[in-house]
């Protein structure tokens, strides 16, 4: 087992060592070493996930890392259930992305150079899944960030795109601050960062310090899953080429801090504080989303305000301890929302690089592919009942809320799927069924796309449909095939499940949301000018996002900044220089006139002897 | 027979007499030569790199000569565990910065050829020095080339910069001269032995108190100025940025490791008791300096003053590991002196590049420089990216152990310092933001030329130590340990008789 697992990740280090070094000679070819590369460690990913599924688990030190004293790090692999499952999805995912944006990308003047990035995301990402304590997974967190900053900024020439990745790292820095901490922490306690060492001796932690370093801990997951406060700079992140904000941004990335708390969830549990604070953070997340995700004119946008709103249901299930829930959504999430942003990706594709839903309508006829695995994975966001994915893995975090009795969380949580599907139907509806409304110029040249992009559309649309109905169905029991293969990490609740007042739930607010858009939207035409339009200051405060960026600038960029340049200027050429320069001033006088007295060679030794001597003496007369 | 120790240290030196009856018409000699002198250093240094055994804290390839014997002084060098690492990194980046040179430098080649090597032998020469009057011969020696480089090869305002960089650094050692024969003064009256050798008086436990927290203060001043420890780096930005690019690269990456060494092997060892009681002001000054530089860096308009100010930072960051007394925080503090050698110096490296072919080192004038010069951003990323602490490069290493180290002594201290690891990202993404993305600004960086095969011969080296250091630390931090861990010990136990005295 333990080649195979190395294979998962060198493959794709392999080809972005390949095409960063060869990049010059790759060319327009860099695909084809990019995209079997993902292939071949998907491949691989499939066999340890077979044999995962027959009840073996690794877990190896590669080499001694870090060792300081009685520090120590080895860089270590650990390969149980979840893992398995994240593999799975992140190569499987990864290799349609990788497919996908050999025709998306196609021409492009760094198409070598987007492969290699992409690439060594996908080394990161399965090296973080693989990561066996919190040093090495603190690496490739950051590694992926890094990744992430490299693509959202990969059209660098223009200011938006570098100024997006910019924000994205920095503010991923200010939540690696606390997982850092968090990371010094947890050693400091308990002398180890392996993860099997730590879970099995979190009981030595007082509840109040184990409350401390999950919430470090967690503030590192806000970061980098983009959850409230620290979720702004995700929609910037749309920046980014379509296929990188499907992977990186939608399916894999930013589901890395579920993933974490998922897996560090003994820790979490002996805090119960920690616990309810990723179950609070989550549902407001979820919701505060959501209704930014309602006016949002850009079609990217509207995704990405979704996808953080979904990342916050998955924190809402990790928080009230439904981990396989919250994975379960984690995976499927990763396909529904892969799907629509490649869907999206088409769109803009089709049309010459328009992003503007009001620009958009009527493309159902012009791209039917398209139009069909989107509306395909719209059904799985908006959790239609029965249809998708989508509904059974929402339908577990709701009945995880209903069941612990958290009916609050569990009333937000609808609200909050009723605001997904208004916003999802919106989409679908401006961008392909309501009249067209873009020039004339363009509506000519609406095309569907090749076959490269088209059929990791239908693959990701056939995943959407047939997941649910194959590991999400509950049994008599109310666990789910899903949740039974990650028992060995996560223990199985059984018992509760919402049957059918939660179906029923389930079909009002779907029913609500789709009426609410159909009432604004698809009766009658659409006036582009309509469609986002600050009418209201609640329209405003939306449109805004609730003003965060704004606040931000205000109460942090523009006050840092304003301090570094007193700093600068007053403190260090001002007062420092001020008073360096003045001693340096009178030195030199002080030794111009010895030197009228004295004008042997030895002068530098016996000036500084003797200044050195004045002060001591100086010192001793004082005391 | 002169000894390894004795030869690293002198063949530079050597090289630069040879030279010296080289006429000056000859450059093409004396680059040459200059470089073979620094590489030959180099190849010896690395015979004691692998002669060197990291399992036991003693000195090594020690060799003592009776030099002035009616004062106790005598020429005594040998390296530990963490003198060997500075040798180590001295001669690798002394070819770097002469190769750096090659047409940076195309006046009085013969004079700077020179006076880098004297410089280096001067370096060296601190780092091996078992004796404290050598030691001070060498740390002062070492002011006159480093003078000189500022002062003729310099910028615009290079008076203003040498002279300051000389007054500053004379006011520090000449109370760590007064400091030194005070502590020869104390040693010989306690123990009736009259030395200035460093071991003898390492193992001598001197009394706590007044005079033992002055000399600390004495040396820790010349130290502190030499990090530069806030307040006193302003010598810094002005020496950077009026220095030739090889002097940048040699200040940022062995010079200011002076100071850090000095805390290491004479604050620490000689006087515990002070410096443990300091402790909690290094920190102060350590953490202002990380944070205070970071913020002064960003609205830096010139290149130069920001990796300048950066120094400020990473150095308090040395400063802050140092002083924690845990396995973990000098472990951390040598590394990171390593690492903050190859990445500034990296950063010097490349900004002497840039500004060889624009002669400016404003932000401003750059911009959009990925689409002309690819492969020059792409390294130049990399570099930063090690300067501001990514993992898998080698400043994660050494921040992440310090910080660990800064944890134990308290959360609050570590936090504080964590904060500067976020600055570092603000303002080396920005300036590298403004520098490389965008749209090409001014038509004179449209005709760029991207990495010459020498300049891609400077900065690979570099490179490869960047990673390794990162992936693979062990094979620096192995060297190390047996002597941190006994300098603990030592500093440990003698505090602690001091005080049941």
């Amino acid at each position: 087992m333990s080649t195979s697992v190395w294979l998962i990740p060198a493959f794709p280090l392999a080809g972005a060592l390949l095409n960063m070094v060869f990049g010059r000679f790759t060319g327009h070819r860099a695909h084809w070493i990019a995209v079997p590369a993902v292939g071949a460690s998907f491949v691989t990913a499939c066999t340890v996930f077979a044999r995962v599924a027959r009840g073996e688990t690794f877990t190896g030190p590669l080499f001694s890392w870090i060792v300081a004293g009685d520090f120590e790090a080895p860089a270590t692999v650990h390969v149980d259930a979840l893992s398995a499952v994240m593999l799975l999805a992140v190569t499987g995912v990864g290799f349609l992305i990788h497919l996908y944006s050999a025709g998306y990308m196609h021409g492009d003047p760094g198409f070598a150079r987007y492969f290699a990035y992409l690439n060594l995301f996908l080394f990161s990402m399965t090296m973080l899944v693989l990561a066996g304590n919190f040093l090495v997974l603190y690496v490739f967190w950051e590694a992926v960030g890094l990744c992430s900053y490299l693509l959202i900024g990969f059209w660098y020439t223009r200011k938006s795109a570098s100024d997006a990745g910019k924000k994205a790292f920095i503010v991923n820095r200010v939540g690696d601050f606390g997982f850092g901490l968090g990371v010094m922490w947890l050693w400091t306690a308990l002398g180890t960062l392996e993860y099997r060492e730590v879970f099995a001796s979190v009981g030595n932690l007082a509840p109040p310090t184990a409350t401390a370093i999950a919430l470090l801990l967690f503030m590192g997951a806000c970061g980098k899953s983009a959850q409230l406060p620290l979720h702004t700079w995700l929609p910037d992140a749309m920046e980014g080429p379509t296929p990188v904000s499907a992977l990186i941004h939608a399916a894999t990335m930013v589901t890395a801090g579920v993933y974490m708390v998922a897996r560090s969830h003994a820790l979490f549990e002996r805090s119960g504080t920690a616990l309810e604070v990723v179950a609070w953070v989550g549902v407001a997340t979820a919701v505060f989303a959501a209704t930014v995700g309602l006016i949002q004119p850009d079609i990217k946008r509207v995704l990405a305000y979704s996808t953080v709103s979904q990342l916050g249901y998955m924190f809402a299930a990790v928080g009230l301890g439904a981990y396989a829930a919250g994975i379960f959504h984690l995976v499927t999430h990763a396909f529904f929302k892969a799907l629509l942003f490649l869907g999206a990706g088409s769109v803009i594709h089709g049309m010459q690089g328009e992003q503007d839903l009001r620009k958009m309508g009527g493309l159902a006829p012009r791209m039917m592919t398209t139009t069909i695995t989107m509306t395909i994975g719209g059904i799985g966001l908006a959790g239609v009942p029965w249809i998708t994915a989508g509904f059974f893995s929402k339908e577990e975090i709701l009945s995880a809320a209903l069941g612990g009795r958290r009916y609050v969380i569990l009333a937000l949580l609808l609200l909050g799927a009723a605001l997904t599907t208004f916003y999802t139907f919106r989409l679908l509806f401006l961008a392909f069924f309501t009249d067209p409304r873009m020039s004339r110029e363009v509506a000519r040249h609406v095309h569907e796309s090749p076959a490269v992009m088209t059929v990791p559309l239908v693959a990701l649309a056939v995943l959407t449909l047939v997941t649910g109905w194959v590991v999400g169905i509950p049994s008599d029991k109310g666990t789910t095939v899903f949740a039974r293969f990650l028992a060995p990490v996560f223990p199985v609740h059984e018992g509760h499940h919402g049957g059918a007042l939660l179906l029923v739930l389930s079909f009002l607010v779907v029913g609500i949301g789709i009426a609410a858009a159909v009432s604004l939207y698809k009766l009658g035409p659409v006036r582009a000018d309509a469609v986002s339009q600050p009418r209201t200051p609640l329209h405003a405060l939306l449109l805004n996002a609730w003003y965060f960026d704004k606040l931000y600038d205000r109460v942090i960029v523009r006050p840092l900044y304003a301090l570094s340049v007193f700093s600068a200027q007053a403190i260090d050429l001002g007062v420092i220089d001020g008073i360096v320069n003045g001693l340096g001033r009178a030195v030199v006088a002080w030794a111009g006139a010895f030197r009228h007295l004295q004008t042997g060679y030895i002068v530098n030794y016996a000036l500084t002897m003797l200044a050195g001597a004045v002060v001591i003496v100086g010192f001793l007369l004082a005391r | 027979m002169i000894g390894l120790v004795s030869l690293v240290v002198f063949l530079p030196a050597a090289g630069a007499l040879a030279l010296a009856f080289v006429p000056r018409r000859a450059e093409g000699v004396q680059r040459w030569g200059a470089l073979g002198a620094a590489l030959l250093a180099f190849v010896a240094s690395l015979a004691l790199w692998f002669g060197f055994d990291g399992a036991t804290a003693d000195y090594q390839f020690e060799e003592i000569v009776g030099w002035m014997p009616t004062f106790g002084i005598s020429y005594h060098v040998g390296v530990d565990g963490i003198s060997i690492l500075l040798v180590l990194l001295t001669t690798f980046l002394s070819p770097i910065a002469l190769g750096s040179a090659w047409r940076a430098i195309e006046e009085r080649t013969k004079e700077f050829v020179i006076a880098m090597l004297v410089l280096e032998t001067g370096m060296l020469g601190v780092f091996v020095s078992l004796d404290l009057f050598l030691f001070f011969v060498f740390w002062e020696a070492m002011l006159v080339p480093m003078y000189f480089i500022i002062g003729v090869w310099g910028g615009a305002q290079r008076i203003y910069a040498a002279i300051k960089f000389v007054l500053y650094t004379m006011v520090g050692s000449a109370l760590m001269l007064v400091a030194i024969l005070a502590l020869y003064y104390q040693h010989g009256a306690s123990t009736g032995t009259f030395t200035f050798d460093v071991p003898t008086i390492a193992r001598w436990v001197m009394p706590p108190g007044t005079a033992q927290m002055l000399m600390f203060l004495a040396f820790a001043l010349a130290f502190a100025i030499k990090v530069p420890l806030f307040p006193f780096h302003t010598w810094l930005p002005d020496a950077h940025v009026e220095a030739p690019t090889a002097g940048s690269v040699i200040l940022a990456g062995v010079l200011l490791k002076m100071g850090t060494y000095g805390f290491l092997r004479f604050c620490l060892p000689l006087f515990p008791d002070a410096s443990v009681s300091a402790a909690g002001l290094v920190f102060a000054l350590a953490i202002v300096g990380i944070v205070y530089g970071a913020w002064v860096s960003t609205v830096q308009p010139d290149l130069k003053k920001l990796v300048a100010y950066s120094s400020v930072s990473h150095l308090g960051f040395v400063m802050l590991g140092l002083f924690t007394f845990t396995p973990q925080g000098l472990a951390g503090g040598v590394i990171q002196m390593i690492n903050h050698g190859l990445s500034t110096g990296a950063l010097f490296l490349m900004v002497g590049m840039i500004y060889e072919r624009r002669h400016t080192r404003l932000i401003d004038d750059f911009g959009g420089l990925w689409q002309v010069i690819p492969a020059f951003s792409a390294l130049f990323l990399i570099v930063s990216l090690s300067s501001l602490g990514l993992p898998g490069l080698n400043g994660f290493v050494g921040e992440f152990l310090i910080l660990v180290g800064a944890f134990q002594v308290s959360g609050w201290l570590a936090a504080i310092a964590t904060t500067g690891i976020i600055f570092a990202a603000v303002y080396l993404l920005w300036m590298y933001q403004r520098v490389v993305f965008g749209e090409v600004r001014h038509e004179a960086n449209r005709g760029l030329v991207d990495l010459t095969p020498r300049e891609w011969a400077v900065l690979v080296p570099v490179l490869v130590f960047i990673v390794w250091i990162g992936v693979y630390p062990t094979t620096f931090t192995g060297k190390t340990q047996a002597s941190i861990d006994a300098l603990i010990a030592q500093v440990q136990s003698k505090a602690s008789v001091a005080l049941a005295r």
